[in-house]
């Protein structure tokens, strides 16, 4: 059929005070409507206001002990001066930079945040399987990061966010309580997990096939395997070293017998898929963007897809390559080696289909899509540093220097970049309001040029043997430190620029119309904001990269659907 | 056979060191795996940078040239390429291997040991690398003779650390309960920095060390330790070490006097030359032994108490009593440091300092030196 769309005709901006139109952020008010819903999209509502605070806390340690980094030679060391900022003061702001950005912050950035909202409006259902379940998880994630707090205005955590023993179970500071944040922070993940997984299976309307999914469902579903059967390893080994360092059992504690090196095995099993878990979510989220500003078919679905299940199949199989020189076997380390290369390939083909994607394409530069083609800058830097780290022999040259550090925050930050434009993406979806485009803008350029500086210059510092973690370093790599400090701080101006314009279009911005970008996955087939039953028919399911169902209409600024005309070809992927 | 493959292997190597100063990438090439190291990076390095170019070229070039005229631009109607897709799976992948390759022989030359090694012990521990020579001297400095190989024997006193020299491009953990070693062979005489590449707490980035590499020719006539063999800087590493108990209690009462008794003397002469005054050795301990990281000389306090006029005060301890700060305190203090807690610091923080006799009677000179001054 090729008649209009039913939800077409409500296409129009909902009125709020309408009963009978209200949308899911004013159908029901009061506090305790938000607190005790089952809507998926109030809890993605949710869990953007948490991250986005926790980011900006985060990122402000991280300005502060860049600050520090200014300066040589600090404390009571020859020539050092005194500063503000202390040896252990600088040793906890890195851990609580690191683990907030990754337990807290990119873990649940994409999936838990924006999936929440989009994967069952992608689908065309009412909501994600397990609704409960759901809510269940934000407070999971909630009370994570409460005991986070506890951990941090009760003495600290100096661990780094990796926990390694026997540090962390001879330090004095708060090392359980931060152990129960990560803990229950890991549960979360893996009640989203699992309720997507379900989700995609079973809400699915009969009509789409596994491959007639958006590609960022794909990328939603491995990510969602990798959370279930990753994050409750991390669960345990969390669990064996609160006992460990509350009782002394043994497991971990060299004099009781116990091995450090176990605990790297097990928490790294964890924390390399974590790796994927973090990327994976805005590698399918890129497909969305770059498809829909180029206008284009995305290039190569079948090999996008299939890519991201090798890479969250693949993921399980690499740990070892955080521990070439921890004295882990020389087989065991050439097999984690092999096996790291072979994951390479499936990223590298992502990249070369969404360039390819752009080609004939007709490629509008919204602030969603700069996100997406700076994604394509920055991974490629974080992408190919990572062969540098895979290698046996230059890895134990380069393993715990600045190498890693701006290796694995080039790839830290094509996800926090995909996350910006996703979110800027889903904004007149998730608010109602359209951002305003030059200030959205100004904020992506000013924050991607920002952290180039920041951390291109990290690389040759690090080859050249500037370790990681350092609070005072050599004085020649002043200069290089200097420069990704005023990065560092430029970054920031555009993180805050991004955020001041998300917050400015929520009292200014344009009501938003139903599609603004042309997209043509399902969600953007009802109101902005949806109503709290999403769609008042069950969408028709077509291809979701056919932008010749949408015709641009220059009344409202915006696409509106038209379907097929009887008879055209479709695509064929 | 394969001697001529190791000699080749060599050739190669050596012409890869006749450049091996420092780069913008890259320290100062001073031992045997360093050129191999380098040359695989070097061509990750530039496959890198192609395929950066190569994508981010084509990026740019494709949204400058297809970029949005308006809303009913003529779009590509393409959606895959199979030959195109295999194209770009198989050719990057057989780019790759020689990357695995190279990194694996470069990673087993430096796990396989070569016979004879000259073996030195290394004890890490919060925050000072110790190293322990044959004749059991030990020292916070590493010296070793340019091209022989050395094997580092390691083990950790607490928490894990790890030994890094960038110049060998030499790595390892060294987790406590186990040993540790590495290998390396240096190439070029000269100083270089060791330093310590796993986290380990409040002073990590202080636990460092120099790398003396000496070479194998002594040159008699020079002064600097680095001109010295091996074997003749070992010989006399340790002066204190050479003198007698009854010299020793010498020097230890009246330095000055000392120095008059044994500086005629032609044996004695050379190792009198070396000795510094008690107070000085003192502060080359702290120096040395890593006191310095947590305990200043000015009066500020650190992760501990200052060291500034403590000698004979009374010290409010942590649990409420009372002790005054004499000889047997601070020799308590240095090998058993959670006895007794100063108050207002942390229980805990101190490892054990396993130091000889003769060295804390030279800090305790030092502390009575820290607290002359003030009166």
């Amino acid at each position: 059929m090729s008649s209009l769309h039913p939800s077409v005709a409500v296409a129009a901006p909902a009125i709020p005070d309408d009963p009978g139109t209200a949308n899911y952020l004013t159908h029901e008010k009061g506090i305790l409507s938000w607190l005790g819903t089952l809507d998926h999209k109030r809890i993605c509502v949710m869990y953007l206001y948490g991250i986005i605070a926790f980011f900006l806390i985060a990122g402000a340690f991280a300005l502060l002990f860049r600050t520090a980094l200014l300066f040589p030679q600090k404390g009571a060391v020859p020539g050092g001066i005194q500063f503000l900022i202390s040896h252990d003061m600088y040793n906890q702001l890195f851990t609580l930079h690191g683990a907030i950005m990754i337990f807290v912050v990119i873990i649940p950035g994409i999936p838990a945040a924006l999936g929440n909202f989009i994967v069952p409006l992608m689908l065309g259902a009412k909501d994600v399987a397990f609704p409960r379940l759901n809510l269940a998880s934000w407070y999971m994630w909630a009370f994570g990061c409460v005991w986070l707090l506890i951990a941090l205005l009760t003495g600290g955590l100096d661990t780094g966010w990796t926990f390694y023993t026997p540090y962390s179970t001879s330090t004095s500071t708060r090392v359980i309580p931060a152990l129960t944040g990560a803990f229950l922070l890991g549960f979360s993940s893996i009640f989203t997990g699992l309720n997507f997984i379900v989700t995609i299976h079973k809400l699915r309307p009969p009509q789409m096939g596994w491959f007639q999914m958006p590609l960022v469902l794909w990328s939603l579903y491995s990510t969602a395997i990798m959370q279930v059967l990753a994050t409750p390893v991390l669960g345990i080994t969390l669990l064996m070293l609160i006992v460990e360092k509350a009782v002394g059992i043994g497991i971990f504690t060299p004099e009781l017998g116990g091995d450090p090196v176990l605990f790297q095995h097990f928490f790294w099993f964890y924390s390399h898929p974590a790796v994927y878990i973090m990327i994976l979510p805005a590698m399918g989220v890129m497909s969305e963007l770059l498809a829909t500003f180029s206008r284009k078919h995305i290039f190569g679905y079948t090999f996008i897809a299939f890519s991201s299940v090798a890479i969250a199949l693949l993921s399980f199989l690499v740990w070892g390559h955080h521990m070439f020189v921890s004295g882990q076997s020389s087989l065991l380390g050439t097999i984690f080696s092999a096996i790291t290369f072979s994951i390479a390939v499936p990223s590298a083909v992502k990249v070369f289909n969404w360039v390819a994607t752009l080609y004939q394409g007709s490629i509008e530069f919204k602030a969603p899509m700069v996100y997406a083609l700076s994604f394509i800058w920055i991974f490629g830097i974080g992408g190919l540093t990572g062969l540098f780290l895979s290698t046996m022999s230059t890895n134990v040259h380069l393993t715990d220097t600045y190498f890693v550090v701006a290796h694995f925050h080039m790839v830290m930050a094509a996800t926090i970049f995909v996350f910006l434009g996703g979110l800027h993406y889903w904004w007149p979806k998730i608010t109602g309001r359209m951002y305003n485009e030059t200030l959205a803008l100004a904020g992506c350029l000013i924050s991607v040029i920002g952290f180039n500086i920041t951390f291109l210059s990290q690389f040759p510092m690090g080859s050249n043997g500037m370790m990681r973690r350092y609070y005072n370093y050599a004085p020649e790599f002043q200069s290089l430190h200097v420069i990704s400090t005023i990065g560092s701080y430029l970054a920031g101006v555009g993180f805050f620029v991004s955020v001041v314009c998300l917050v400015q279009s929520l009292f200014r911005g344009r009501k938003a119309p139903a599609n603004p970008w042309g997209a043509a996955t399902m969600e953007w087939r009802t109101p902005s904001p949806p109503p709290w039953y999403n769609f008042e028919t069950t969408p028709k399911v077509e291809d979701p990269y056919d932008y010749d169902l949408l015709k641009y209409n220059e009344r409202t600024d915006s696409y509106d659907y038209v379907g097929r005309p009887a008879g055209a070809p479709r695509p064929a992927h | 056979m394969r001697r001529t493959q190791r000699e080749s292997d060599d050739a190669m190597l050596s012409l890869l060191l006749a450049k091996g100063d420092g780069t913008i990438w890259m320290p100062p090439q001073a031992s045997t795996v360093a050129g191999a190291t380098d040359y695989v990076f070097y061509y990750i390095l530039y496959i890198s940078a192609a395929f950066f170019i190569l994508i981010n070229g084509a990026m740019f070039y494709f949204i400058w040239k297809y970029r949005r005229r308006g809303p009913h631009d003529k779009v590509g109607r393409i959606t895959h390429s199979t030959p195109l897709e295999i194209g770009w799976s198989v050719i990057p992948g057989l780019l790759l291997i020689p990357m695995f390759w190279w990194g694996f022989k470069g990673y087993m030359e430096q796990r396989t040991f070569p016979p004879n090694c000259l073996e030195i012990n290394v004890v890490a521990a919060k925050w000072n690398w110790t190293f322990i020579y044959s004749n059991s001297f030990t020292s916070n400095e590493l010296h070793v003779p340019v091209d022989t190989p050395v094997r580092l024997i390691m083990r950790s006193n607490d928490v894990i650390h790890s030994c890094f020299i960038p110049a060998f491009r030499v790595k390892r953990d060294v987790v406590p309960g186990r040993y540790a070693d590495l290998w390396f062979r240096a190439t070029r005489t000269g100083r270089f920095p060791l330093v310590c590449a796993e986290y380990c707490g409040t002073s990590h980035s202080d636990m460092k060390a120099d790398v003396y590499v000496h070479p194998k020719v002594a040159d008699g006539q020079a002064k600097d330790p680095l001109d010295k063999s091996y074997d003749e800087w070992l010989k006399n590493a340790d002066p204190y070490g050479k003198l007698t108990p009854e010299q020793y209690a010498e020097y230890t009462k009246d330095y000055e006097a000392f120095k008059t008794k044994y500086g005629g003397d032609e044996v004695m002469k050379p190792i009198v030359e070396k000795l510094a005054a008690p107070p000085e050795r003192g502060q080359q301990l702290w120096d040395k032994k890593g006191c310095k990281s947590c305990h200043t000389l000015d009066g500020t306090p650190s992760q501990g108490p200052s060291w500034k006029g403590v000698f004979g005060k009374e010290e409010a301890l942590a649990d409420g009593t009372k002790a005054k700060v004499d000889e047997n305190y601070l020799r308590e203090s240095i090998l058993e440091p959670n006895a007794k807690i100063v108050a207002g610091f942390a229980r805990g923080v101190m490892p054990k300092t396993p130091l000889k006799d003769y060295e804390i009677d030279a800090l305790i000179a030092f502390f009575k030196s820290l607290s002359g001054d003030q009166k």
